[in-house]
């Protein structure tokens, strides 16, 4: 049906990522940052939806959101949608990131040394 | 027959190294920060993120309802949609941070997402190419809007046309804003604009240059004492970097 020119996943027409979602087009909006890291916490069980799977090999070590996508092919919103299925069942965790903007939106020192040393050492 | 899958050497002199399956994270991992560089098409903001990453970049995309908000009748993926693509690297920073880079186009339909995708970044970076400057003024215009910190780094194919300052002026740039010149191609280049921007956003929290190299770092106090240290005395702190890591990783 759709043949139009922009398609929303990569590889994958719109009806394959309705079906991955279970027709959900609505990701939880604050669950996961792109930059989220994403653990397993348990190994896949039979009979789990493939994508879920996927994800939880990838994530036995911690694993950002945005790496999630990319390796999945799925757009970003998709694989919130399938992050938050994982987490509500407890199959996942979240290491959400600890940086938020002040007032100014500026970052507090601490984190700009650890950043600057980080980076002299690259 | 090569080894190592090295068949196309001489026509990838310039070939990424780096492995490419996937590079995990360290189980400690605990904070990832984001870094955002914008720019035009073809400006070079994948080779920036590309030359400083630990991992080759990867490319992902989100998907944008016309509505704006995300929401869209059940099983409208598709229409009314629109795609936007993004690429990204990363860079372990200590056992538990690590710091994400992205490169996203500057064009018009991107700040849609910016909220959604880069709310809580630290900062940005404005790469642009002199020749079309006016790609970036609607790139530096958002940021403004939105109240990122940013400089700008213009990526210096072959000889420069225009001086700095020329380039400042066109781009009207205010001068609190740090404007440095760059090759994306070059590591140290590149972790060189990433250190500017750094000291960017101290300046900008009120702290000064002795602030930011704390008194107990591990690493010479001449080699990151300074704002504004070329790159020169910041690549000879390298060889004590691994100690710093050392220290932290074998209490």
């Amino acid at each position: 049906m759709n043949a139009g020119p922009v398609l929303p996943g990569r590889d994958d027409d719109p009806d394959r990522l309705y079906t991955i979602t279970g027709g959900r087009s609505r990701a939880p909006e604050n669950a996961f940052d792109l930059v989220t890291l994403i653990v397993a916490e348990r190994q896949p069980a039979p009979g789990m939806q493939s994508e879920h799977v996927r994800i939880l090999r990838m994530c036995e070590a911690p694993t950002a959101v945005v790496e999630v996508a990319a390796e999945l092919s799925l757009p970003i919103s998709v694989v919130r949608i399938l992050l938050g299925d994982l987490l509500e069942s407890g199959a996942v965790t979240a290491r959400h990131p600890r940086f938020a903007p002040n007032k100014a939106r500026l970052p507090d020192l601490d984190t700009l040394k650890q950043v600057l040393h980080g980076l002299q050492r690259l | 027959m090569a080894s190592n899958g090295s068949d196309l050497s001489a026509s990838t002199a310039l070939q990424d190294v780096r492995p490419a399956g996937r590079t995990p994270l360290r189980a400690t991992a605990d904070n990832a920060l984001k870094i955002v560089v914008v720019g035009g098409f073809g400006v070079g903001k994948t080779t920036l993120v590309g030359s400083v990453s630990e991992i080759r970049p990867l490319n992902t995309e989100e998907v944008m309802t016309r509505a704006g908000e995300g929401i869209d009748p059940a099983g409208s993926w598709g229409k009314r949609s629109t795609t936007v693509a993004f690429d990204f690297g990363r860079i372990t920073l200590s056992e538990r941070q690590v710091l994400y880079l992205f490169g996203a186009p500057g064009q018009e339909r991107f700040w849609f997402l910016w909220d959604r995708l880069f709310s809580g970044a630290l900062g940005a970076v404005v790469l642009v190419d002199t020749r079309r400057l006016e790609e970036s003024w609607y790139a530096i215009d958002r940021l403004e809007h939105h109240g990122t910190p940013f400089i700008v780094a213009r990526n210096n194919f072959g000889e420069p046309g225009h001086t700095l300052e020329q380039v400042r002026e066109a781009l009207d740039l205010p001068p609190e804003v740090p404007l440095v010149d760059c090759d994306a191609r070059d590591r140290e280049s590149g972790k060189r604009v990433l250190i500017e921007l750094v000291h960017h956003l101290a300046t900008l929290a009120g702290a000064d240059a002795a602030a930011l190299a704390e008194p107990g770092t591990p690493v010479g106090p001449a080699a990151v004492g300074e704002f504004g240290m070329p790159v020169g005395p910041a690549a000879a702190a390298a060889p004590g970097a691994p100690d710093a890591i050392n220290e932290e990783s074998t209490p």
